[in-house]
């Protein structure tokens, strides 16, 4: 038993948070609130040059081969800046999925969208490829033959849309077992990735707050100074410390083929979604008025929180799952 | 990373699972913080000794099996799952052993350790006073120099000294110089409850058990050899006991696994009728109680790498405490009216245990350091939050 990331796993970690400090500062997020395609322009162009977008691809496909273990810090530091980007949908969902099936992957992937989590997909418009499950069959789409209707996220980074196709639209990739498979362990990718962007962000979140409420005066001394602060902000981060663990043992147990990686992967979602939503709600309270105003950057992290924290299964579906597989046993 | 047990975790845990189901009693032992229930606790921890159970991590020579972290981990697991009884030696194993492998002199160890591993010197902890529970720094009991008699006499009162009433031994802080500021002039004492000027009372809990005492002392000798880790540095020893309380050793996550198998199967037996958030809250105790495990592991893996816990060990107690105090309250809302059926009565599912656990759990976010004080030292000194 050992339970601690190697220094590879720590060093590709670092580099990357080196990178989207550079590439995705708060500007660079609250621009993608409104340009035309909800994304960063360097961000992504860096993180595919330094092998991210196509880093859960084989080596032999072009990928760097990288694991959910290697893969699942890398993520934290997504969700750490609110990257807006395709990066679940491409690197850790849609390229693996297809290339599983048989599909010609290109390295770096162009992004791809999919209609694997919910009724609606992010990014769809800016898109090269679609991955659709329609009934039984796993179909790839070219997203300029569909007909897409823009949604509005609450997070205005997170373009959404409805989308409707020709029946039997794109090529099918794969259909019965072999589709409902690879799609479930896509879908647990998916969980797994956004719970690491929400310890990401809610790491941030908190670590904004502690910042804020350290130099914020009333009563002639700091705010954080008051224990009813104190005590909120200590909640988060057992809330937070208490969720990481089990994420990045959902991660090993991916990796390992564990047979219960499912129920694993839906203990992590739960535990990061509840940290999140607790740190978003603390972290704006803590703020007080300045948080509430749109110029705090505080609310780009908190409404990105909300968005994950129901996205590929809400804290509650994930328990359920894990109740199947514990409780009614 | 590898979250998989290497053969010799394997065999080890196979070893403490085969020996508990052969010899751990198969009922549940009357509470230890009762008289009759002590006794019989002794006879259990004597057994447990002599077969080399009562103490893994130590030193052989001091009736252990030098067992590692881990293993010590997978022995805590399946000590809890097998239902084996609550440590009424928990306070000397866990809270003064660490202190005495850290600070005693080799004298004190020899003389003091494998008294404590075979249950024949029963330790209890003087920390608390009528006036210094959150503020142990209040303390007011005070130690004089007796240089005829070569040691200290000591005068004052400690208070909610559990199990003192059946304790042989109270260790315990002491004020050595009354002119030095708060924290400091204070020493860390061993104190023979027997000794002449000691005076010990039985105090009853919520409970009903009598698991508190509040211990007297009015001139009563402890002799140099009993100091432990120097005149006056008191304070800097015994905070290395109250980060094992609140860190890994006093509260496994193995006790709180057990816990939730036993919610899980009480969940069975009633969901018949229970609610249906009731499932949500089972599944949330069992998500929790994993969570707490695996943050433990990497914790060991960090003290195996050289690193030494710090205050993000108030994290932890604040975690275990909370989840043992939803958990069984979660088992009192699946029990329903039957909830309030306490031990001994007829109709009470599992002998009213759950009723007791919870009285117990709530001890915990008092004991150890109020939780209130813990997310102080978290904010402070792991967040950084101002003190002022």
């Amino acid at each position: 038993m050992r339970f601690a990331f190697d220094d590879d796993q720590i060093d590709l970690r670092d580099a990357v948070r080196g990178l989207l400090a550079d590439t995705c500062p708060p500007e660079t997020v609250r621009t993608a609130w409104s340009n035309s395609t909800g994304r960063s322009d360097a961000a992504w162009g860096a993180l595919a040059d330094m092998g991210v977008v196509s880093m859960a691809l084989p080596v032999d496909a072009g990928g760097l081969g990288l694991g959910a273990l290697d893969w699942v810090l890398v993520l934290e530091e997504t969700g750490r800046v609110a990257l807006p980007e395709p990066v679940v949908e491409t690197a850790v969902v849609g390229a693996p999925l297809l290339h599983a099936l048989g599909c010609d992957v290109p390295a770096p992937p162009a992004s791809i969208a999919t209609l694997l989590d919910s009724g609606a997909s992010l990014y769809a418009d800016t898109a090269e490829c679609l991955v659709v499950l329609d009934g039984d069959a796993l179909r790839m789409v070219d997203p300029s033959t569909a007909r897409l209707t823009a949604e509005v996220s609450v997070d205005r980074s997170r373009r959404l849309f409805a989308v409707e196709m020709a029946a039997g639209a794109g090529t099918v990739v794969a259909t019965g077992p072999q589709a409902r498979d690879a799609v479930a362990a896509a879908r647990d990718r998916g969980a797994l990735a956004a719970a690491a962007q929400l310890i990401g962000l809610a790491e941030r979140m908190l670590a904004t707050t502690v910042e804020y409420v350290s130099v914020r005066h009333q009563f002639g001394k700091p705010v954080g100074a008051q224990q009813a602060l104190k005590h909120k902000l200590a909640d988060v981060a057992v809330a937070i410390e208490f969720a990481r663990p089990l994420v990045y043992r959902a991660a090993w147990s991916l990796d390992a083929g564990d047979p219960d990686s499912a129920v694993h992967v839906s203990m992590a979602k739960s535990q990061a979604s509840d940290a999140a939503e607790l740190a978003a709600r603390h972290a704006l309270q803590c703020h007080g008025a300045i948080g509430y105003s749109y110029e705090c950057d505080l609310h780009l992290f908190m409404k990105r929180a909300w968005c994950l924290a129901r996205s590929w299964g809400d804290a509650r579906s994930h328990r359920d799952r894990v109740a199947a597989a514990v409780v009614d046993a | 990373m590898d979250l998989t047990f290497t053969p010799d975790e394997q065999a080890f845990r196979d070893e403490v699972r085969t020996w508990l189901s052969e010899n751990a009693p198969s009922e549940p032992l009357p509470s230890g913080d009762t008289a009759d229930g002590f006794a019989l606790h002794l006879e259990w921890e004597r057994k447990l000794f002599d077969a080399r159970w009562s103490v893994v991590s130590w030193p052989r020579e001091y009736g252990g099996r030098e067992a590692t972290l881990m293993e010590w981990l997978i022995f805590e697991e399946e000590y809890w799952l097998a239902g084996a009884p609550n440590r009424v030696t928990q306070n000397g194993i866990f809270l003064l052993a660490p202190t005495v492998f850290e600070f005693g002199t080799a004298e004190q160890q020899d003389r003091i350790l494998p008294r404590m591993a075979a249950a024949e010197e029963l330790w209890c902890q003087g920390w608390s006073e009528p006036d210094a529970g959150s503020d142990l720094a209040a303390i007011k009991s005070r130690a004089e120099r007796d240089d005829d008699a070569g040691g200290w006499r000591i005068y004052g009162q400690k208070t909610w000294t559990t199990r003192g009433a059946f304790c042989d031994k109270l260790f315990g802080l002491f004020r050595t110089d009354p002119d030095a500021e708060r924290h400091r002039g204070m020493t860390y004492l061993l104190v023979d409850l027997d000794a002449e000027g000691v005076t010990v009372r039985g105090v009853d809990r919520l409970d009903g058990d009598e698991g508190f005492a509040e211990v007297f002392f009015d001139g009563a000798f402890v002799p140099d050899a009993d100091v432990l880790g120097g005149v006056n540095q008191g304070w800097s020893v015994a905070m290395s006991t109250t980060g094992s309380e609140r860190g890994l050793t006093l509260r496994s996550p193995g006790r709180f696994m057990a816990t939730a198998h036993r919610l899980v199967d009480l969940h069975r037996r009633c969901r018949e009728e229970a609610a249906p958030d009731l499932r949500d809250a089972v599944a949330r105790a069992w998500i929790q109680a994993e969570a707490y495990r695996w943050y433990t592991f990497a914790t060991v893996t960090r003290m195996v790498d050289g690193h030494q816990p710090g205050a993000e060990s108030s994290l932890n107690k604040i975690f275990w405490s909370e989840l043992d105090v939803d958990m069984h309250r979660t088992a009192l809302d699946l029990l329903g009216s039957g909830a309030e059926l306490d031990e001994g009565a007829e109709g009470a599912t599992d002998a009213g245990l759950w009723m007791k656990g919870y009285q117990f759990a709530l001890s915990g976010p008092i004991y150890a350091g109020t939780n209130e004080i813990q997310r102080n030292i978290a904010a402070e000194r792991v967040l950084g939050l101002p003190r002022k």
